[in-house]
């Protein structure tokens, strides 16, 4: 069907970035050579509407940085504005409506309040709409040194149950007590979310992180699940890491890792990990899928808004989300303006003129934008 | 007291470590005090060892091996434990509470079935509640990261190690993660009288209360209230996450962690895969009346069998932890002396195991830290 055509374009299209970009340009591992041609289907360019929360923080300057570069590639793309704080108590349910229409949303961070009463409206989103999945791609990006090299982690994270239930009471005054859920159901869907991933990515290993040895039953059956689903993927290597070793391995050996499941909260400090080693949450796209709809947004940290000097100098990192805007391109099956962007913003990466704060530069918002918008071929 | 004084003398002689390494006199500590020992203070102190699974036996072997040379007033109680005992057996516990000491290797816990860890049964029978993994860079030893040093401070006994799960339908796994003040207020003021005492400037709580408000609303309630207490000391809070960024990215800004249970195990791996791994740090578990000393991070991972063949384990991260376990002891100049063979040994760079890049087997590097006990 033609979603599974898109990852199989995407993977025919991917040899954009070799292995070993030859040394004679510094643009030569950024130039992706087309070898099919789209031939789109009639009423294939049809405007597609997508929900845009600019969210709190440096939401509103990273997504109309995205807001410039769409405008600027004529994308068949058009935004439906709404305005979410993170300190509201729920999401107004215009939003909700808006993207169960749409199917697709894009979003800024929704900075949430520590303590208090009101719950996370990330996590709420993700329960509403059921968004199952959470994929972070951490990848070394051309021409950004970091600490670790050949680094290309995919994280796939459960988002909807776990330890993020949200259910703690105080059994009494200074006893509380949160529960942990974990069911075959959502562990199940995961797994086969993972493998399914990495059979259409072309991927090699899939490896399963848990803490099984101390909690034995709630990770034990995550477990189980995946080893059921692995079987079914013969093609796919397949293992399984306890989660304090997997941070460690993280941080000293990254190359052994390709897609890694995950329950929710070790998939939260194991993309976090594995995007601070790939360049940080400035660079690391992002987003949320499930049976029907999808929330995309920076990669690790989705609460973390940045500081107010971050703000107020603009001098935030639009990268993330515009890596991010691409992967959405290709979930509407636009793969040609998804590749033009990527392909822009990993040339002016690879260049490293207009860099931000976060990546060594001194670059503002603006002006990484307006490179990304002179490099649209 | 004694008990702090042991502290105080441990700080004056660190202050003393050299800051540019010179190649051959690298972690010599110059020592400006002169250690008055009072009358019975060399009386040989009992302590437990246990061995432990896979690389266990071949590192603690190791640390007796260099106690022995250094006619350490120390002599081992071995107990053969292994992880796959239903219990810990009381003549060990026994022995632990009779010594107040113990030495111990890795107890490797199957993972699923019925048996719980063993080592955290140790911890909850004999209430340690504070596990102290001090990552720093070793002088010589080449990392990603430079300029770190963090002493992480976990939450032994409760959270979500609490190993209370049922199975409420087939197929829905409860388990429960609980959160006490009176555990949280405890591990505050052991971090923070920690950093009182080791002259550090800066207590960073990790937590996630943005999305598990009362839990670790709680642990931060406590951390605020014994912060209020320590003015010179600098405290901050970040969510664990960013935490973990962080760490990778900018290692250099954390000082002295304090974290719940979870969050402190994956926290203290990561802050010590940066600096050289878990054959390197050395940690221990202390609570009010005993303590127990073991490799620092990553306790039940007791190596693959490769390593106990070819017998190639570091046991650098066990000399280190025996060191700790020395000045717990009240044995400070046993102690610098083991440090300063074990840092010059690392910093020299010629015997070293495979995880640290060299060749070595663990006896090379053994006789290597007994040749250069001063």
């Amino acid at each position: 069907m033609a979603r599974r055509s898109t990852p199989l374009l995407r993977r025919l299209l991917s040899p954009s970035l070799p292995p070993s970009p030859s040394p004679s340009t510094p643009l030569a591992g950024a130039v992706s050579r087309r070898t099919v041609t789209y031939m789109p289907r009639p009423g294939d360019g049809a405007p597609r509407g997508v929900t845009l929360i600019p969210g709190d923080g440096i939401g509103p300057l990273v997504t109309g940085a995205v807001r410039q570069v769409m405008e600027a590639m004529h994308a068949p793309v058009y935004f439906e504005t709404y305005e979410v704080h993170g300190d509201m108590p729920t999401v107004p349910a215009e939003v909700i409506e808006s993207i169960r229409r749409n199917k697709v949303c894009l979003k800024g961070g929704l900075a949430t309040p520590v303590g208090g009463g009101v719950s996370s409206l990330n996590v709420q989103l993700r329960k509403e709409l059921d968004l199952y999945a959470s994929l972070v791609n951490c990848f070394n990006l051309p021409g950004l040194p970091t600490r670790h090299d050949n680094v290309d982690i995919v994280v796939i994270r459960e988002n909807t149950e776990g330890e993020y239930s949200g259910l703690e009471h105080e059994v009494v005054p200074g006893v509380v007590e949160s529960l942990k859920v974990i069911t075959k159901f959502c562990s199940e869907r995961i797994a086969k979310y993972a493998f399914e991933y990495a059979y259409l990515n072309n991927r090699k290993k899939v490896t399963a992180v848990h803490k099984a040895n101390i909690m034995k039953l709630a990770d034990g059956l995550f477990l189980e699940s995946c080893r059921e689903v692995a079987k079914k993927y013969p093609g796919i290597q397949y293992s399984e890491i306890i989660v304090d070793n997997c941070c460690m391995q993280l941080v000293s050996k990254p190359e052994q890792f390709d897609v890694m499941v995950t329950p929710n909260l070790y998939g939260n400090l194991v993309s976090n990990v594995a995007a601070g080693i790939a360049g940080g949450a400035g660079v690391m796209p992002g987003g949320n899928a499930g049976q029907d709809h999808a929330v995309f947004e920076q990669g690790a940290s989705a609460g973390n808004v940045g500081n107010e000097k971050l703000v107020e100098q603009k001098k935030a990192n639009p990268v993330a989300l515009l890596l991010s805007s691409a992967m959405m391109l290709r979930h509407l099956q636009f793969p040609s303006f998804a590749d033009r962007l990527e392909t822009a913003v990993k040339r002016v990466i690879a260049e490293g003129k207009y860099r931000t704060k976060d990546l060594g530069g001194t670059s503002t918002t603006q002006e990484v934008t307006d490179a990304v918008i002179a490099k649209l071929g």
